[in-house]
């Protein structure tokens, strides 16, 4: 390779550095943890709690009809939902700690948490 | 006719200033054609030229070619004032910094790959925190640092290269355009 040829050692060692750097802040891209469990909630109470583990699907009543969550390894969705604007349906899989999708109209959500708790909002 | 009061004389230092800047602003132009899957993962070629420039012509000039550039290029790309001009700024202004320290390195041993790897990883790192004090202030800016650290390794080391050739295959005295 001619390209080598540019290289001197100590860019070798700079090179090493700039690879142990990236290493080192891997972790961040699972700051907040990893999605753990799906919190379903009816009128502003839980409904029912998920461990994001096996398959299934979650009919949710409320005064407009029936939400259908589906709940998989690592992640859940909205499938089907009465309310007239589908928001919560189109915003598809949620993955991530922190995540919410929220079908007003029928008053239902659908919320990941992961091992620590994070906040969807601070006020000072 | 009266003569003007003041005379303005372009040395050939400010031609030199200029043309490189020109190089630089146009690599500028092709850098943000070139299409990013992220804001702020972009291959930096302008650096290119910053980089021989300071090899070559010393740190003062790199500073004014790469001020010129980031202030040439947001009026082209109409950014000019906009946060993305001051993102660019900081991360000029750290990366700068950085090279002024770096060609201090015993060059046998540090070329322009190790200079160009760590003006990138400066330049993010000031756009990081730029970002986090000023835009959004919120830890959710550094999620994606890993990606952007290793996006500066990569084109960094890319870009380091390229100067490196331009350099080996351009003789010292005649001045690049």
């Amino acid at each position: 390779m001619r390209w080598l040829a540019y290289v001197r050692p100590g860019d070798w060692l700079v090179m090493a550095g700039g690879a142990a750097l990236v290493g080192l802040t891997l972790p961040m891209l699972w700051q907040g943890g990893f999605a753990e469990r799906a919190i379903i909630r009816q009128d502003g109470q839980v409904f029912a709690e998920f461990e994001l583990g096996s398959r299934r699907d979650v009919a949710v009543p409320g005064p407009l009809g029936i939400t259908l969550v589906a709940i998989e390894s690592g992640r859940a969705r909205v499938v089907a939902d009465p309310g007239p604007r589908q928001y919560c349906v189109r915003q598809g899989w949620l993955a991530r700690p922190g995540e919410i999708a929220i079908c007003a109209p029928n008053r239902v959500s659908v919320q990941i948490t992961g091992r620590t708790r994070t906040y969807d909002s601070l006020s000072y | 006719m009266t003569a003007s009061v003041t005379e303005l004389t372009i040395t050939a230092e400010d031609r030199r200033v200029a043309w490189l800047a020109t190089a630089a602003v146009t690599l500028s132009l092709v850098d943000a054609a070139i299409p990013s899957p992220l804001p702020g993962v972009k291959p930096g070629l302008a650096n290119i030229v910053t980089l021989v420039v300071l090899i070559r012509y010393g740190w003062a000039t790199a500073v004014w070619v790469s001020g010129l550039r980031v202030l040439a290029g947001s009026l082209l790309l109409g950014y000019f004032l906009a946060p993305g001009f001051f993102l660019a700024l900081t991360g000029t202004t750290l990366s700068l910094l950085t090279l002024g320290l770096a060609r201090q390195l015993p060059g046998r041993w540090f070329g322009p790959v190790s200079l160009s790897i760590l003006a990138a990883f400066a330049h993010i790192g000031g756009q990081l925190l730029l970002a986090r004090l000023w835009l959004i202030p919120h830890n959710g800016v550094f999620l994606l640092t890993p990606v952007f650290a290793a996006a500066a390794l990569v084109f960094g080391t890319i870009n380091g290269l390229i100067a490196a050739k331009l350099l080996a295959d351009t003789p010292a005295a005649e001045p690049a355009r």
